[in-house]
């Protein structure tokens, strides 16, 4: 058993998940495939995107993931900052909003 | 930044037999990953078989006026070895009496060679189809002795391929030194300005693109439009297409892998990414690449890994078409860097 939690070994193991429920994880990996597709957004905007989410959600095989795809497609550096920073902004936002609930919280408390 | 080749700094690189050493052991040896043999076998497709020549590409020399951190030739302004007047000459008596339909100078950078216009001068009189020069650009600032290549390329109905590994300076200057990017842009415009590249004319200006990393380069078509928008944006620069050819493991390279510790991961990427279609158009199929000294091989790759050429002809004088078609191609694990994802060539993807 590995002594650590991730191992970036397993990212190449990803698809072995379908070999315990082989219709949902090639239902889920056709998905994935369609969804980076060209689109109304290009796979270069939602590698991007990807990047993004995968620092909000702090998932280290995405980061790996999508900082190689970015730099496969030419992305410069300050793209993927400025992307990562997009995401942060968001989860920060998402925290600092219910300040607000906070606030309401307190006033309604308070004489 | 690089100053010195890896023979120039003695590194046990710049020993051909120990870059295929790191290439058979480790994880190919325990059976990790398949070998390209292997690989092969598996779709019946060893051992692998030329087609008809088509393509000779010449190597004029390992000189150059940059030291790139990705080079596979160990190429840079120490490395002496020079293709003299005469091997030129058994070249082009090959190319009279051969059905070869293009002509491929590289290096090295193939201008530094003093008899480099004489040479391009008389096969340019035999006339083939496509007659390609692989320029590194800044040559043609380096020196004033170089700035009229533009004009010389023209006049010879040249086909300029020129390297590029991004539209951004910081991009281009890590992998090729500094000052390379803002040189490779002027050397541009005066290719532009003397009807290189632009969208009508027939002097062809192609870019290549080398991925300054150990990753993979992404599909040609997407770059090709990105590196379009962004050099003519920024510069009002133009060019044809743009070749996007992946590092393959050796040589500096190589050297860079193992140092940075992405050898193992990069083989792994390579082995994944391997497509059979590709197989189909590598480039050893049609292409015969002569060294600086007239020996040969099956693909540039395989001369600077000092793989001659399988059977009784390995020298440029003895070159016989019969005897090239029945040959089997030299292989070796770095092969998996021309059949990954598109397909790797001097002329960008195959597939």
């Amino acid at each position: 058993m590995s002594k650590t939690y991730y191992d970036p070994a397993d990212l190449k193991k990803f698809t072995n998940i379908s070999e315990w429920n082989e219709e949902l994880g090639q239902k889920f990996f056709d998905y994935y495939g369609k969804v980076f597709e060209e689109g109304a957004l290009s796979a270069r905007e939602k590698s991007l995107i990807a990047l993004a989410v995968a620092h909000v959600v702090k998932c280290p095989y995405c980061i790996d993931a999508y900082t190689k795809d970015g730099l496969q497609r030419g992305i410069t550096k300050e793209e993927m900052m400025e992307a990562v920073h997009a995401g942060a902004a968001i989860e920060s936002g998402a925290t600092l909003v219910h300040g607000v609930q906070m606030m309401n919280k307190y006033n309604k408390l308070s004489m | 930044m690089l100053k010195k080749s890896l023979k120039q700094r003695k590194s046990e690189l710049a020993n051909t037999q120990r870059q295929l050493d790191v290439l058979s052991n480790g994880i190919f040896q325990n059976n990790e990953l398949p070998t390209f043999a292997s690989t092969l076998k598996n779709i019946n497709a060893h051992p692998l078989q030329p087609n008809t020549v088509e393509i000779l590409q010449i190597n004029l020399g390992y000189m150059c006026n940059q030291v790139c951190a990705h080079c596979h030739v160990d190429a840079g302004p120490d490395r002496k070895e020079i293709m003299t007047k005469a091997t030129m000459q058994q070249c082009l008596d090959v190319l009279k009496k051969s059905e070869i339909h293009t002509l491929d100078l590289t290096g090295g950078a193939p201008e530094m060679n003093p008899n480099f216009r004489w040479f391009v001068e008389e096969a340019h009189k035999i006339g083939v189809n496509d007659f390609i020069v692989r320029s590194n650009l800044t040559i043609i600032m380096a020196n004033k002795k170089y700035n009229d290549l533009p004009g010389f390329f023209k006049k010879h109905n040249i086909h300029v391929v020129s390297s590029m590994p991004h539209w951004t300076r910081n991009k281009t200057d890590q992998q090729r030194g500094e000052g390379v990017f803002n040189a490779s842009i002027e050397a541009l415009k005066k290719l532009n300005n003397v009807g290189y590249g632009t969208k009508e004319s027939n002097l062809k200006l192609d870019l290549v693109y080398n991925p300054s990393g150990a990753f993979l380069p992404g599909d040609q078509n997407s770059l090709e439009l990105d590196f379009k928008k962004a050099l003519y944006d920024d510069f009002g620069i133009e060019f044809h297409q743009l070749f996007a050819i992946t590092n393959l493991p050796i040589s500096r390279f190589l050297d860079y892998l193992l140092a940075s510790e992405n050898y193992e991961d990069y083989m792994y990427t390579l082995v994944e990414a391997f497509n059979p279609k590709a197989v189909d158009n590598v480039m050893c199929k049609n292409t015969i690449s002569v060294g600086w000294d007239g020996f040969l091989y099956d693909c540039d790759f395989n001369q600077m890994l000092n793989l001659k050429l399988k059977g009784p002809m390995v020298h440029i004088k003895d070159f016989d078409k019969e005897l090239l078609k029945n040959r089997t191609i030299q292989i070796a694990q770095h092969c998996y860097g021309c059949t990954a994802g598109a397909g790797s060539s001097c002329q960008g993807s195959v597939v």
